[in-house]
């Protein structure tokens, strides 16, 4: 069984990728097919940041080491789906016009904060491997609390971005602000 | 999520063959009413601009009285009652007037008139609505001389407008031009679009549409017309001034907080098309820049 559950979680870490795979070359985007990519995979980084920050608490509360096993691999896909979500807006939406792009990131909010956390997520993806957690060994730890900013910037780039209904952004922001919160219980105990 | 029926779709090719028939018999023909005013010839020839589909037109709506997601209006507006259906036209009048629905039909002929439609969110289409001036319907009252402003006020039914049970904006809608704007030729009272009456996604039984300006200037399901002194607050300014303004002119110049204003995605197009240059008054410039002479329009945006 245990065998079978870090591979089969990254099966369906891969399911929402492979829905736009298909829904691209289905045409079944709707009218506005690059918004739809840029907001599935905004969504699903969003969710992924979430399950990311979910595993340290259920090993807390479950005493099972195996969630720890997967933290990486759902950060990676993190990362993976920011990196879709980013590119989607430099390759496809604004086709590599950077005058445009870096107007829009110095004088769009969100679009700041966005690109801010996508930066921020590099070092994390580039330190991942269990080579860099033994070379870096503390500052590794100290490193990788930057996903607890990534998170709060994510919500913000989500709230900032929405025109006049928040409340799927405040549901991301709740959730997030309960998972950072459980950290500060569990290091009291 | 609905299927649209085939049968609704296939107007739109025979529509199509239908303007293709007409233009090979001349625009001049007297059938088409607007494109003998000299300002839309110009911008029928400019409209290399293909149609929007019926389906994209018709599925793709901001309209939040209905809900805030782009599919919800024609989800969940179809069963919307729209008879009995009465519009006063009230305020700054030496003779207020309630005109129902019928009336309006009998009395204004209804004309093509394809419009492009700018959305502040960065999409645009082009739609083949079937409407008349919204000066036509104006020159029933006498205004006063204290009229300067035109108000619209939206239909407020929380029962079938589900929508509206959420402060999402302050209902009912209200949206409003100056007495200039309201009676340029371009400011359209719509009925219909590809030659059918207007969907109750879209706005029935009656809108305006004012080409130039992003689309939440352009009211939907209208109830109530009211001339006024002062400059009218719209919802949107209401629900945030600093984004929205009275104006809100399409203007390429001028970056809204949120979305550059400069490009567009014209809807319909696929994933590999790019998006296209917006132009100044969503290319109606030559029709209404000079309501505007003078103004600074990044102060009045």
């Amino acid at each position: 069984m245990k065998k079978y559950f870090k591979p089969s979680v990254f099966f369906l870490s891969l399911v929402p990728f492979l829905i736009i795979v298909y829904k691209i070359y289905f045409n079944q985007l709707g009218p506005e097919p690059v918004k739809e990519i840029t907001h599935h995979t905004g969504e699903w980084s969003l969710i992924f940041i979430c399950l990311t920050l979910l595993m340290s608490p259920l090993k807390s509360l479950t005493n099972l080491t195996i969630w720890i096993n997967l933290r990486r691999m759902l950060g990676l896909f993190v990362f993976f789906y920011a990196t879709l979500h980013m590119l989607t807006y430099v390759v496809i939406d604004y086709r590599l016009d950077f005058s445009s792009i870096s107007k829009d990131i110095l004088t769009k909010r969100f679009i700041f904060v966005g690109f801010a956390s996508w930066l921020l997520l590099l070092p994390l993806a580039l330190t991942s491997s269990k080579k860099a957690v033994l070379l870096l060994k503390d500052k590794w730890k100290k490193l990788h609390r930057l996903i607890y900013l990534i998170a709060i910037l994510g919500v913000i780039h989500f709230l900032w971005l929405v025109k006049q209904d928040l409340t799927k952004p405040l549901i991301y922001t709740v959730i997030v602000f309960i998972l950072l919160l459980l950290r500060f219980r569990f290091k009291k105990i | 999520m609905k299927k649209i029926n085939y049968s609704e779709i296939t107007p739109e090719k025979i529509y199509n063959k239908r303007r293709t028939f007409i233009k090979s018999i001349g625009l001049s023909a007297g059938s088409i009413g607007f494109a003998t005013l000299p300002f839309m010839k110009q911008a029928l020839s400019k409209n290399d601009n293909k149609l929007t589909s019926y389906k994209d037109i018709t599925t793709y709506n901001n309209y939040y009285e209905f809900g805030t997601s782009k599919g919800d209006p024609y989800k969940y507006s179809q069963s919307f009652k729209i008879k009995p259906w009465n519009i006063s036209i009230e305020g700054e009048v030496e003779n207020p007037i309630n005109m129902s629905m019928e009336e309006i039909s009998e009395t204004f002929l209804s004309e093509e008139r394809i419009l492009r439609l700018r959305c502040v969110e960065g999409w645009s289409m082009v739609i083949p609505w079937m409407g008349f001036s919204l000066s036509q319907l104006l020159s029933k009252v006498t205004f006063t001389s204290k009229a300067k402003f035109v108000e619209f006020e939206s239909v407020y039914d929380p029962e079938q407008m589900k929508g509206q049970k959420y402060p999402v904006l302050n209902w009912p809608y209200k949206e409003g031009l100056r007495i200039d704007e309201a009676m340029h030729p371009l400011t359209t009272v719509v009925t219909g679009l590809y030659n059918k009456k207007l969907p109750n996604q879209n706005g029935a039984p009656l809108r305006i549409f004012i080409p130039w300006k992003y689309g939440f200037k352009s009211a939907k399901a209208i109830v109530k017309i009211k001339l006024v002194e002062k400059m009218p607050t719209s919802s949107w300014m209401w629900a945030s001034p600093r984004e929205y303004g009275f104006y809100s002119n399409v203007n390429p110049d001028v970056s809204h907080p949120r979305w550059s204003q400069a490009t567009e995605r014209v809807i319909g197009n696929d994933i590999f098309a790019p998006r296209v240059k917006t132009l100044m008054f969503n290319g109606y410039g030559e029709e209404v820049a000079n309501l505007y002479t003078g103004m600074d329009l990044k102060k009045y945006f």
